[in-house]
């Protein structure tokens, strides 16, 4: 009985033991990461090549999505505000529910999956065939040659894919509640002009998206890097990266919305 | 995949990225206008600013003319001192007054200019005198029951009067 108890807590002591350990060493290498970062804007191709697998290739998700999305929010906001009289309003609603949580948010999420898991899994199998060592061998550092760019790629991806995310999910509620439906055009536009605010919506919208990206990357990265060179280690790897970055993702925007609206 | 095309993908990416934050900025959302360059700033204290909230519109006959910019409370008034900027290509004479306002029934609140007749304009650093404070719902059904509660007292109740 007591032994039982004994071996709980244990294995309870030994568990938080590890993902402190885990933390402190993800912060590390993301301090790391920031160090060696000058090397890849001095050779800015490699930030390009990054750009284009983690962004350009994510393109065709984020705007289907993003137009699925928007096509959604603009039948199901009309059901509402149809009964108070108000389906003017539905610019509004589609505007500054993609701008501010859903664009960011949903975008900071297909990338996880889809250019988080790449991102691990590649440099999981990187480690796995030992071209990270052979990288070491040649006095490279592969922090600054395989990690650092694959960072800032995402870092500037992920601001422009929410940005094309949040204007194809209004395009999508514009062809729903105007074209479809058939809501005041006048009305629909200038009314999401007068509650969409430059500052207060639009650039907290890519501030939290920048955030996003970071934290989406970094946790890629780091568990690609810390993954056991094993064809199990690196599965293993890529399923914790799309389910620890989207947890991270949705906390930190529950954070940063706390910091920009305090429904002043 | 050949360098070049690599370039035209992440190019042709970055440009249509910008292009939405462009599209976003402009046809979405409002730069937010009236920038300190163009605009000045008057003050008005009102009893009650009811529900009026900083960044609110300031209309003259219906037409945004500047925004809230400040609330403050004046302890040795027990007013509210509220900051109005306006874009300096709209003039009112020095006697404008202001009142606040809602927009529909349920709508948010705007403070309503209406331009007087002095010859002299407002500039920066002014200060509005004639305002009429904001409506409270509570108040005026409050008036109307007290009202109706004097009619009720004035006529002679009719139940009591019967034998």
């Amino acid at each position: 009985m007591l032994d039982g108890i004994a071996a709980i807590l244990r294995r309870m002591g030994a568990r938080t033991i590890n993902s402190i350990w885990r933390l402190g060493l993800a912060t590390r290498f993301f301090f790391l990461t920031l160090m060696y970062s000058g090397p890849s804007f001095r050779r800015f191709h490699l930030v390009i090549k990054e750009i284009f697998s983690s962004g350009v290739l994510s393109l065709v998700i984020i705007l289907v999505s993003g137009l699925f999305v928007g096509m959604v929010l603009g039948l199901q906001g009309y059901e509402t505000l149809q009964t108070y009289g108000a389906e003017e309003s539905l610019g509004v609603l589609v505007s500054l529910s993609l701008v501010r949580e859903l664009g960011p948010v949903v975008a900071a999420l297909l990338f996880a999956s889809r250019a988080g898991s790449a991102i691990t899994a590649e440099i999981g199998l990187m480690k796995a065939t030992e071209q990270i060592s052979a990288l070491e061998m040649m006095a490279v550092d592969p922090i600054a040659r395989v990690v650092a760019p694959r960072f800032w790629g995402a870092v500037i991806s992920m601001p422009l894919l929410a940005a094309l995310f949040s204007a194809m999910g209004i395009f999508g509620g514009y062809l729903v509640g105007v074209v479809l439906i058939g809501v005041d055009e006048g009305a629909f536009w200038s009314q999401m002009q007068a509650a969409v605010d430059f500052q207060e919506d639009i650039l907290n919208g890519v501030i939290k998206s920048v955030v996003f990206g970071g934290v989406v990357t970094v946790i890629a990265l780091y568990e690609g890097y810390d993954a056991p060179p094993t064809a199990e280690g690196v599965s293993r790897a890529t399923t914790r990266t799309v389910v620890t970055s989207s947890l991270a993702v949705l906390a930190w925007d529950f954070v940063l919305t706390s910091f920009m609206f305090r429904g002043v | 995949m050949k360098k070049t095309v690599l370039d035209f993908w992440v190019g042709l990416f970055v440009a249509a990225g910008l292009a939405a934050l462009l599209f976003l900025a402009l046809r979405v959302g409002s730069m937010s206008g009236f920038d300190a360059a163009k605009s000045y700033t008057v003050q008005a204290e009102f009893n009650n600013i009811g529900g009026l909230k900083i960044r609110a519109p300031v209309k003259s006959a219906g037409v945004v003319v500047g925004r809230v910019t400040d609330i403050r409370f004046d302890s040795t008034m027990y007013e509210a001192v509220v900051e109005l900027r306006l874009g300096s290509e709209y003039r009112f004479p020095a006697d404008t007054s202001a009142a606040i306002m809602t927009s529909g029934l349920l709508g948010e609140q705007y403070i309503a200019l209406e331009a007087g007749g002095d010859e002299k304009m407002l500039s920066d650093g002014d200060k509005l005198k004639i305002t009429q404070g904001a409506v409270v719902l509570e108040d005026l059904i409050g008036q109307f029951l007290y009202s109706k509660g004097e009619e009720g007292a004035a006529a002679p109740p009719p139940a009591e009067s019967a034998p």
